[in-house]
């Protein structure tokens, strides 16, 4: 019975049950909702979502209230930057893709370097981070025109490539492999768990935490940096702050994939689903048709609703 | 050398005991410093008018900084803040129009946007600590409710204040502005609140929810009075925004959320808990403000300002928190 109970709690497990309930009413609500063309293209939104997931899963495994809010400016810069350095031609692909990487990690490390060395708190921070970023994006949108996607890109990430899949959605299951690889089979993964579930147990035993952090504070930004490439990709040209709907829908995809705020516990698997969920829940507001308050309200009551499926914090009785 | 060493000591002994009474002092430093580059560089920004200005433009950010402030006490956090002064702002904008626009129904569209602030502190209060869910996602989703419920109200920016709203917040009486008596009020509730039990059992609460617990406290209870004093602080920052901008914006709060956070910070409370002071906040506020003037008036190219800005709240930031931490350490 017990045992029963365990795994009527694993969050992957909740994720995908509700992920598919949610398809069935979405299509009772709109026959369609769930087409295999549908759910592709709610896949590639719920990719660029889980990619900035990613990094974000990184940092609050890392423990030590670790969050980064810097990511949605991240995105956004990296969507920039990738439209002026390639401007809508295939040969400035691998430049963008090195400006963007080096973007984010650059990012990343003035955040781990602020979090380690000056020991500020990670959500003061990234927060600071977030609003140099927003004044960067005005600086850069008011010298240059901003940039259009190469064909190339668009394409890798709209038309199907390989089993009937778009090139981002394989990039996605390779950001998933990696990200089960890093936390399960490396020292890296080990110590990132270590670290998040006891920093000074982790640092008597040899655990560099300094590094480590800066390490997961440098992997948010450049995973951020590649999801603001895609995203680039997918809507043609970069506008302003396209990467603000993702800094606090990341969290909450981390959340919804079990792995708690509070660090050292959890993993990637959960948040992908987490990621899909959100975008799917996302998707069938705008089905249904009631206006945008309607939308809002529905969509800030379900995510409570959600949450409560969700490890709650402990009782103090308990 | 051993009596150089100790007089050392004994120096750093000193700071940190005027640190650990009054853990404001480094915003307060970095206030003044700021004051005094912002007479340098634009002498006319230091007089009464120009202060006055300032006051009534960043009296909503003090008071959001201060609804943050009570939160943190406790060792949450409330996204929500902004979206409570949104829907709060469009619930009076529309309750005084609705009624007339006469002294009578503003008094009383004011009191219905205190309770309505109540309200929302009190939702909050309630899914993060009755439902124990994580207060940074709880109140993400209750502020996207927020702004829902803010937006069924006034769909769209710019219904207009009644004038005789906005005349009085942005008016004069005695040759004293309406502000400062709105400060020397805010001071005055912030010096009686400082002295309740609950402020002392949020900062308990903050300090360690297991031991307060164990120590008898109803910590359920106080938790969620934290949230509802947050919320009725925002709502007090609504009608600022209100005598502000003399209008009705669904999103006008949404901004200023993580604006109240980085106050708070900057103020020297620790988002941990169980340590920190309104002054702190309030002053922290002034800085964000006076930053921005102080961007403007140094001559920054328009659209660096927004950069430099955020460099400088960024810096502020390192600053205040390096220094406060040598107080605690």
């Amino acid at each position: 019975m017990n045992r029963a109970i365990e795994i009527a709690k694993n969050p992957l497990l909740i994720a995908l049950v509700l992920i598919a309930a949610l398809l069935f009413l979405g299509n009772t609500l709109s026959p369609g909702f769930a087409s295999g063309g549908q759910i592709l293209r709610l896949l590639i939104v719920a990719a660029l979502l889980g990619i900035v997931a990613a990094g974000q899963n990184l940092v609050i495994l890392g423990g030590r209230e670790g969050i980064d809010l810097s990511v949605g400016g991240v995105v956004s810069l990296s969507a920039i930057v990738a439209g002026n350095v390639m401007n809508g031609m295939d040969g400035g692909i691998p430049l963008a893709i090195l400006a963007c990487v080096a973007t984010g990690a650059l990012f990343g490390l003035f955040n781990g370097l602020g979090v380690t060395l000056l020991r500020i708190p990670p959500l003061v921070m990234t927060l600071g981070m977030l609003g140099v970023l927003q004044g960067l994006l005005v600086v850069i949108r008011q010298g240059i025109p901003s940039g259009r996607a190469a064909p190339a890109l668009s394409e890798f990430v709209t038309k199907p490539f390989l089993l009937g899949l778009p090139g981002i959605i394989w990039l996605w299951i390779g950001v998933g492999l990696l990200m089960a690889f890093i936390l399960h089979r490396t020292v890296f993964g080990h110590r990132i768990y270590a670290i998040g579930s006891n920093e000074q147990a982790a640092f008597m035993a040899g655990v560099p935490v300094r590094r480590i952090r800066i390490a997961l504070f440098m992997l948010s930004g450049v995973f951020a940096a590649i999801a603001g490439l895609c995203l680039l990709g997918y809507s043609g040209s970069s506008f302003a702050n396209v990467g603000e709907q993702y800094m606090l829908p990341s969290i909450i995809a981390v959340v919804f994939g079990g792995t708690p705020l509070s660090g050292g516990r959890g993993g990637y698997t959960g948040t992908m689903a987490g990621a899909v969920l959100l975008v799917v829940l996302q998707s069938i507001l705008t089905t249904i048709n009631i206006d945008e308050s309607g939308r809002q309200m529905v969509f800030g009551v379900t995510l409570l609703v959600l949450m409560l499926f969700y490890g709650r914090g402990r009782g103090l009785r308990a | 050398m051993t009596s150089v060493s100790t007089s050392t000591r004994q120096e750093n002994q000193g700071f940190r005991t005027l640190l650990g009474r009054f853990p404001f002092l480094p915003a307060l430093f970095i206030l003044v410093v700021l004051l005094v580059l912002n007479g340098i560089f634009e002498p006319n920004s230091l007089s009464f008018r120009s202060l006055t200005g300032l006051v009534r433009t960043y009296m909503a950010l003090m008071l959001l900084a201060v609804a943050q402030t009570y939160v943190v006490y406790a060792a949450e956090i409330d996204l929500s803040v902004g979206a409570i002064a949104s829907l709060v702002n469009v619930t009076i904008i529309v309750l005084m129009q609705n009624w007339g626009g006469g002294g009578l129904s503003v008094l009383a569209a004011l009191g219905v946007g205190v309770l309505v602030g109540l309200a929302c502190g009190l939702v909050n209060g309630f899914v993060v600590a009755a439902l124990r869910l994580q207060a940074i996602v709880a109140t993400f989703a209750t502020s996207i409710f927020f702004t829902g419920l803010a937006l069924v109200i006034l769909p769209v920016a710019g219904m207009p204040a009644p004038t005789v709203f906005w005349r009085t917040y942005g008016g004069t009486f005695f040759g004293i502005p309406f502000v400062f008596y709105a400060a020397v009020a805010l001071a005055f509730l912030l010096y009686l609140f400082a002295r309740t039990r609950l402020a002392t059992q949020l900062l308990a609460v903050g300090d360690g929810q297991q031991a307060a617990f164990q120590s008898g406290l109803p910590v359920t209870t106080i938790r969620i009075g934290g949230y509802v004093l947050c919320g009725v602080f925002a709502a007090l920052a609504a009608f600022c925004i209100t005598g502000d901008t003399a209008s009705g914006d669904p999103l006008v709060g949404a901004k200023m959320t993580l604006f109240s956070v980085a106050a708070v910070v900057l103020g020297g409370s620790a988002l941990s808990g169980g340590f920190g002071t309104v002054a702190g906040s309030v002053i922290a506020a002034l800085i964000i403000g006076l930053i921005n003037s102080l961007v403007f008036f140094a001559g920054t190219p328009s659209h660096w300002q927004n950069f430099v800005q955020g460099l400088a709240i960024l810096a502020a930031l390192m600053v205040g928190v390096l220094v406060s931490r040598r107080g605690r350490a």
